[in-house]
């Protein structure tokens, strides 16, 4: 196998004084699926934080692409081909929906700068063609503060493929969807990884969703890993079980499927 | 030795007062998320009341009476301000809250005059206060001592109060989160009056104190709004503490400034305020605060360029335009320039404020400096008017550079505040420092060249760099930095996401409209003749924004119809009544309350209604925003998903 896309080691952060994530370890290869999966609460959204340079590290390392991510912005994190999407959708509700994926196209290109010349006529067949791969393409013209919010969702995928990334951030990418959607977008999302072997990291609390997808899981309990492997493991691990019985009838009724 | 102790003594009685009206608009921050313009204006209403009242019950009870009773009055004045205004906006941008506040502190100011009258007051000394304490052989006040003596009582006063009772505990629990203590039961909404009275009340009291030291004016509000906006930029707004030392270390650098730089002494608070920003963008004490909000100028409804045909509309218009000098006089046409130059003036503001989402309060600083710029080179270097008007817009650029780049480390309303107080700065430069820009004498002689002299030819200039500025800004609109910055406007989120340097493009912005700016100043100059220290003071930026907000906050160039609006009606409002403030301010309290959208964004919402009916189905979701949920046609997705009623601005975390 291929370098990893992305080494992280003992990633911790604390809140004052609560440990938001501790000692938090793992790799994720080329065209890999990994599921960070855990309660509400249990750090995931600060995970992705800190991968995409949002929010600073107390300790730990973050590799990238072989590269130490220490010091980064988000934006240079993004300029090494790191795609992100958001828990809550972040989009431009004042523009178009390929006006959306046009920005991001130009910001790509290094094109914003300019101050001439129409924007909304540059790189529209590629925000087309982006749109058409999460199934968009007709709602191009559409205003994008009047998305459904599984639309935005998708959106946002779209908006994560423009520079072509080698990995793929994505915190509850499904949230707020309707479960056939959910199915929908995820496996398109492991198409489009696949293809471009692309590592995705995705959280999600739809267990169907998660152990259809996975290559791999990691289970995230109070900021630690207590867990991780195939999804059979995962499924079979007492101390999982044991975490998600508070959570109830997710685990409970994927369990039973 | 001895006199620094003095100038110690009396920087530190000063810093009282101002204690007092920082520590009010703090806590009404904290809680309400209103930035209160008009506190300075309750500061003033504390002192004309104060004055009225020691001068009719004399002696001690009379005096001290007076002095707690005109602060009780005014903060009664304030509760009824926020229960008929202020809870129509609390919801809204930021931006409307602060116009709406200003458009109280301009019906104050007239009315203050009405009921007292334009001279200075002087009220009584203090009983039992009125001598002087010996200090190193030097006489200090008594009056003072007592009031440096009584800042750190009330703060100790407002720590008990909320931290020992229960109403306290509550309005803690609300700075923090809101949501939660609507949960509790509590009655938000008289929590909110509550807190709005409290923070009058010590406005109130800053002013009361203030009338045995100092002249009552009607002009103490906007100088003390000014100080107040500067000591919590330094503090944190939302602090009472850091309210206390940030009032404490300007009142000082302003006792000593007044030694080191006799001229230009607010400048030490300029470079202060600046090393605080540097190092802590929120202040000494504040805690940063995520732009949550909705900012001003985001439209649901996707910006288009203009078509074939709206662009021959709007040729044909300024076409017309340049016929006025056939059949107008000349004083019409003098007025025609003046409303060309503010045009510019607006659109310049416009792009700032709409595409930018960065609500300036005090754009007139790159006016005033491109007026001052065209004059410094008219009449000490002995230019030609081509020149001044190509250089003078220079000295607006590098203004924009240096405080822009302060400027957009900050959002919001701290941007709000900041931007106003540069431009007093700089207003405080062209008026304290006589030897080179006249002070309040200004400068005169800035004549236009023999062939721009008739006032038919200097409003064809007028008309044409105004026209070609307003054609470069929409051009810019719609270039891909004007996405980048409308990106950043959206969701600085995302933004930062999708590699995009926030900041830096912002800077661009701001120093972009503050180039159009100058360059309308430098034209300004040439109309008038002269430049005065009131081209770069706060009600010329007052006059951007209603002219911004009266064309239409979500439109693309609205300021435009906005400006001539306005103007007009302004030239007309003055020939017509002495109350003029007091119907400017009116006028803005009633746009943001009934007509947000302004002239241009309500003519646009007709015209989408009419044609959302004309093809009725199809794709007429446009006109109707949010409300319907969106149909989602796509093949993957399926229904029945969640539409989002408002734009969700910033993901939480
Ligand atoms: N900005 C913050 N300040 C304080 N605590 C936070 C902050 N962000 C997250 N936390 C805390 O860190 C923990 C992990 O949160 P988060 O990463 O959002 O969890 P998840 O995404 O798994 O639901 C929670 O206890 C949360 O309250
Ligand atoms: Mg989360």
């Amino acid at each position: 196998m291929s370098a990893p896309i992305l080494e992280v080691e003992k990633l911790s952060k604390s809140y004052g004084g609560v440990h938001a994530v501790r000692g938090v370890s793992f790799t994720l290869a080329a065209g890999e699926i990994l599921a960070l999966i855990g309660p509400n609460g249990a750090g995931k959204s600060t995970c992705f934080n800190m991968l995409n340079g949002q929010i600073g590290r107390d300790t730990g390392s973050v590799k990238i692409l072989g590269r130490d991510t220490t010091g980064l912005r988000p934006r240079e994190i993004w300029r090494l081909g790191v795609g992100r999407t958001f828990q809550i959708t972040a989009t431009y509700p004042s523009m178009t929906v390929r006006e959306n994926v046009q920005v991001a196209l130009l910001s790509h290109h290094r094109e914003l700068g300019r101050l001439f010349g129409f924007a909304g006529a540059r790189h529209r067949a590629e925000a087309d063609r982006l749109l058409g791969l999460v199934g968009m393409r007709d709602l191009a013209e559409r205003p994008c503060g009047e998305l459904a919010y599984g639309d935005l969702k998708r959106l946002e995928l779209a908006i994560a493929l423009v520079n072509e990334p080698k990995l793929l951030l994505m915190d509850e990418p499904t949230a707020g969807m309707a479960p056939r959607e959910r199915v929908a977008l995820m496996r398109l999302t492991a198409t489009i990884a696949r293809e471009q072997s692309i590592g995705v990291l995705f959280t999600e609390h739809d267990m169907d969703v998660v152990f259809e997808h996975a290559d791999r899981i990691m289970v995230l309990n109070r900021g630690s890993l207590i867990a991780g492997g195939t999804p059979a493991e995962v499924r079979n691990n007492p101390d999982v079980k044991a975490v998600y019985l508070g959570e109830g009838s997710v685990y409970g009724g994927e369990a039973a499927a | 030795m001895e006199f620094i102790v003095v100038q110690f003594l009396t920087g530190l009685a000063s810093a009282a007062s101002l204690f007092l009206v920082a520590s009010g608009l703090s806590i009404i921050f904290g809680v309400t998320r209103i930035v209160n313009f008009a506190h300075g204006a309750f500061y003033m209403l504390g002192a004309y009341v104060a004055y009225t009242l020691t001068e009719r019950f004399e002696g001690f009870f009379g005096f001290w009476g007076g002095i707690v009773a005109a602060a009780l009055v005014v903060a009664a004045v304030g509760a009824l301000l926020e229960i008929v205004l202020l809870r129509r906006i609390y919801r809204a941008p930021e931006l409307f809250q602060l116009l709406a506040t200003f458009g109280v502190t301009l019906m104050v100011q007239d009315l203050v005059v009405m009921i007292w009258g334009p001279e200075d007051l002087v009220g009584p000394r203090a009983p039992g206060l009125r001598g002087a304490v010996d200090i190193l052989g030097l006489a200090v006040p008594t009056y003072d001592l007592f009031l440096i003596v009584l800042g750190p009582l009330v703060l100790g006063g407002l720590w008990i109060l909320f931290h020992r009772t229960r109403w306290g505990v509550l309005v803690r629990a609300a700075t923090q989160d809101r949501d939660m203590v609507a949960a509790l039961g509590v009655n938000q909404t008289w929590l909110f009056t509550s807190v709005f009275a409290l923070g009058i009340f010590l406005a109130g009291l800053g002013g009361a104190l203030q009338i045995p030291r100092n002249a009552v004016t009607h002009l103490m509000d906007l100088s003390i709004i000014v100080e107040v906006f500067v000591v919590v930029v330094i503090g944190g707004l939302g602090s009472v503490l850091g309210a206390f030392i940030a009032a404490v270390l300007v009142s000082e650098l302003n006792a000593f400034g007044i030694l080191i730089f006799p001229k230009i002494s607010i400048v030490l608070v300029f470079l202060v305020m600046a090393c605080v920003l540097i190092v802590r963008p929120w202040g000494l004490l504040g805690r940063p605060e995520g732009p949550a909000r909705q900012p001003a100028g985001l439209s649901i409804r996707p910006w288009q360029p203009m078509s074939q045909n709206q662009r021959l509309v709007m040729l044909a218009v300024v076409v017309a335009a340049g016929f006025a000098p056939f059949v107008t006089g000349d004083y019409a046409l003098t007025v025609l320039a003046e409303i060309a130059v503010f045009a510019l003036f607006a659109a310049s503001l416009h792009f700032l404020m709409t595409v930018g989402g960065l609500a300036s309060f005090g754009h007139a600083a790159y006016f005033g400096l491109g007026a001052y710029g065209a004059a410094f080179a008219t009449t000490m270097f002995g230019m030609p008017m081509i020149g001044s008007l190509l250089l003078g817009p220079l000295l607006g650029v590098a203004g924009a550079i240096l405080f822009g780049w302060f400027c957009v480390r900050l959002s919001g309303v701290y941007f709000a505040m900041l931007t106003l107080a540069f431009a007093q700065i700089a207003w405080s430069v062209a008026f304290q420092w006589v030897e080179v820009t006249g002070g309040d004498n200004g400068i005169l002689g800035v004549w236009p060249a023999s062939w721009a002299a008739s006032p038919a030819a200097f409003y064809w200039l007028a008309l044409a760099v105004s026209v070609a500025g307003i054609v470069a800004l929409r051009v810019l609109v719609f270039s891909p930095f004007g996405y980048a910055l409308r990106a950043t406007r959206d969701s600085a989120l995302r933004s930062e996401a999708i590699g995009i340097d926030r900041s830096r493009v912002q800077w661009a912005a701001f120093v972009i409209a503050g180039t159009f700016a100058g360059i309308a100043g430098a034209l300004f100059a040439f109309l008038k003749g002269s430049v005065f220290p009131d081209n770069l003071a706060i009600p010329m930026s007052v006059d951007g924004l209603v002219m911004v907000l009266l064309g239409g906050i979500e439109t693309v160039s609205g300021a435009v119809v906005g400006a001539i609006v306005y103007k007009a009606l302004a030239i007309w409002l003055v020939s017509q009544t002495d109350l003029s403030k007091l119907v400017l301010g009116a006028i803005i309290v009633l746009l943001v309350v009934a007509f947000p959208k302004g002239i241009v964004g309500f003519a646009e919402d007709l015209l989408a209604r009419r044609r959302a009916k004309a093809d009725d189905g199809g794709a007429a979701a446009r006109t109707t925003p949010a409300k319907a949920p969106a149909k989602a046609p796509a093949a993957t997705s399926g229904s029945g998903a969640a539409p989002i009623a408002a734009p969700k601005m910033e993901a939480a975390r």
